[in-house]
């Protein structure tokens, strides 16, 4: 007999800065690699990606008001809040680790990828966009030479509302990935975590909410890819979509849904996740800002 | 002396809230979406209101939603009314009139209703005058709270009376509770009930056995805090509700402020059918309820009326909508 009973955790979704249920009543059993049963997350429906997208847009102002640097700010703090869940996270992503055999785009990429590994990759890539916040405007904007009496600039605004669709596979590291980019240049984000693992998605919400991110800018939803992409790429109310790891199923898929609305979309296909030089580049963020020249009269 | 029944806070509360519980899907709750649609008093009531604002908002009223019949396949109905304050009433005229959509015109120093009763009274016939269909006044809270009962049924009768036509056809009035000041559901039955048989008088004296243009009482002005709520709609339908039963006169119900959703709309629908079940005879089309039509039933709001477009959209598209689908005014 067993001195305590184990505690184990209850993962909700994480919407407008609290941990509600889901809408659905829907959870999730999950398995470890070894066939233990070690959680169940709340299984999204599309009502809880309504309300994630409401507190989104809600947010949305407010952050890309916020100084850039403030946004930084904020970035770095969710890296110190990563740090002190580092044992968490590599035991969750060691815990549903893919087994070897198993089919999927990246997952050869990422094989020799160890959790403690990941988990400092995931930390440092989002210090990289901590950084990036007060400095892609520099390098992505620009002061234009015109014929004429004129300062003409071309500024960065963020899209606005963007899902992340993350990878199954590096599952935290993917995550960050399409996550730090968009939200260092003032956009709201609906996460979608990968459907094999999402337990450092859930986690995530955690970092988030103790790490000073304005309620509503990040939103995490656990569920299903499939279920849910239709309608992520139907949405008229998100304005991008930063996807990896999609099947060529789920990709037709979202390229219906945007046909009527013309919502931006990357996916990354190959993507070399570990690879520093690859990953932290400000191309990264520019397919979620928006380009605003301006004319103003030189002073006479 | 006037004795209104006592009201149980907390049953109250309770049935309130059970209304939230019904599940209402695809072709009712579109049937539901249009009928609150149909029963909005679409408002603006701010400082910087001005015609232009107003003659934007009544050609919204007329027309909810411009791309209705492109996208949707279907004519969305009008509004019921516009709700503005009794200035821009003329404005309104120009675009309104003749259309089936009216013109309801706050009067009587709204909000506070703080003024000397000559200026309410005379605020009153000019919005009538200018072409106002509906007036919406509001009470004296102060002299209620004070226990002044008669002094507020006597300003309601004068106000009525204010309402009517040279023709002799009085404008609808609406009696404006504020029920976030009057801090009790049994003031709120009292208040319902004063303002009720006061209206009723005047309708007596003028002759009129059954007014073709109902009264309304309404919760709130919009400017105080909580403005309509469930429990306190509640309270005011079973007024409505019991003076029918005494009396077999029709009176409209008008929750105002602080209803933006379509979802809680549906909500209220819900209250009304359930708790208006009367078998109202003439009203068998709507299974003997009147007040689930627009005739006998309002809502006061003004972000309402696009959340309920989003809602029909969603539900005929299968595709969430963005809130700049919708044109603002």
């Amino acid at each position: 007999m067993p001195d305590r009973l184990d505690v184990l955790k209850t993962y909700k979704l994480f919407i407008d800065g609290k941990f509600p249920r889901t809408e659905s009543g829907r959870s999730w059993p999950l398995n470890s690699a070894a066939g233990e049963p070690i959680a169940h997350l709340s299984l999204a429906s599309r009502k809880d990606l309504r309300e994630g997208v409401e507190a989104a847009r809600r947010a949305q102002p407010g952050w890309a008001g916020a100084t850039p640097y403030n946004r930084g700010q904020v970035l770095y703090r969710m890296a110190e809040m990563l740090e002190g869940k580092r044992d968490e996270l590599a035991q969750a992503i060691a815990s549903l680790a893919p087994a070897r055999s198993a089919k999927g785009k990246g997952r050869q990429a990422t094989a020799s990828l160890t959790p403690q590994d990941e988990v400092s990759l995931s930390i440092d890539r989002l210090v990289c966009f901590a950084g990036w916040a007060d400095k892609y405007a520099q390098v992505l904007g620009c002061n234009n030479p015109v014929a004429g009496p004129f300062y003409n600039f071309t500024i960065t605004e963020p899209t606005g509302v963007v899902a992340c669709i993350a990878p199954d596979s590096p599952s935290l590291l993917g995550l960050i990935s399409l996550l730090a980019p968009p939200l260092c240049a003032g956009n709201a984000v609906v996460v979608l975590s990968g459907g094999t693992n999402p337990i450092p998605a859930a986690v995530l919400g955690e970092v988030c909410a103790t790490s000073d991110v304005p309620a509503g800018v990040v939103n995490i939803l656990t569920g299903m890819r499939g279920e849910l992409l239709g309608f992520v790429a139907s949405h008229r109310d998100i304005d991008a979509i930063h996807a990896a790891g999609v099947s060529t199923d789920e990709r037709v898929l979202v390229e219906k849904g945007i046909a009527e609305n013309l919502k931006r979309v990357k996916v990354h296909a190959q993507t070399p996740w570990t690879d520093a030089a690859a990953c932290h580049s400000p191309w990264w963020i520019e397919p979620f800002i928006e380009f605003k020249t301006i004319w103003h009269p030189a002073s006479v | 002396m006037l004795r209104s029944p006592t009201v149980d806070a907390v049953m109250a509360q309770e049935r309130a809230a059970s209304f939230t519980k019904r599940s209402i899907k695809s072709s009712a709750k579109l049937a539901g979406l249009r009928l609150a649609l149909s029963m909005l008093d679409l408002t603006t009531l701010e400082g910087k209101d001005s015609p232009e604002k107003a003659r934007a908002l009544c050609r919204k009223g007329l027309h909810p939603f411009e791309r209705d019949e492109a996208m949707l396949g279907e004519r969305l109905p009008s509004v019921a009314a516009i709700c503005v304050y009794p200035a821009l009433v003329a404005a309104c005229r120009e675009i309104l009139a003749g259309t089936g959509v009216n013109i309801a015109s706050v009067a009587t120093g709204f909000p506070s209703g703080q003024y000397p009763l000559s200026v309410r009274l005379d605020d009153v016939r000019k919005a009538v005058g200018d072409g106002a269909d509906e007036i919406d006044m509001v009470i004296n809270r102060g002299a209620f709270l004070a226990g002044r009962y008669d002094e507020i049924a006597q300003e309601i009768r004068e106000v009525k009376r204010a309402c009517r036509r040279p023709d002799g056809v009085f404008a609808h009035l609406k009696v404006i509770l504020e029920t976030g000041e009057l801090e009790t559901l049994d003031n709120v039955r009292r208040a319902s009930d004063i303002a009720i048989r006061a209206m009723a008088e005047v309708d007596a004296e003028a002759g009129i056995d059954a007014p073709g243009t109902p009264d309304f009482i309404k919760t709130s002005t919009g400017k105080v805090q909580p403005a309509a709520t469930m429990p306190v709609t509640l309270v005011m339908l079973e007024a409505i509700r019991d003076w029918y039963l005494e009396t077999g006169r029709l009176v409209g119900m008008k929750p105002a402020g602080g209803i933006r959703t379509a979802k809680q709309a549906l909500h209220y629908l819900v209250m009304v059918k359930e708790t208006m079940n009367l078998d109202v005879p003439g009203f068998e089309h709507v299974a003997g309820n009147p007040w689930l039509t627009p005739h006998y039933f309002r809502f006061g709001a003004s972000t309402l009326c696009n959340d309920i477009l989003r809602q029909i959209a969603w539900l005929k598209t299968g595709r969430y909508q963005a809130g700049y689908d919708f044109s603002e005014a």
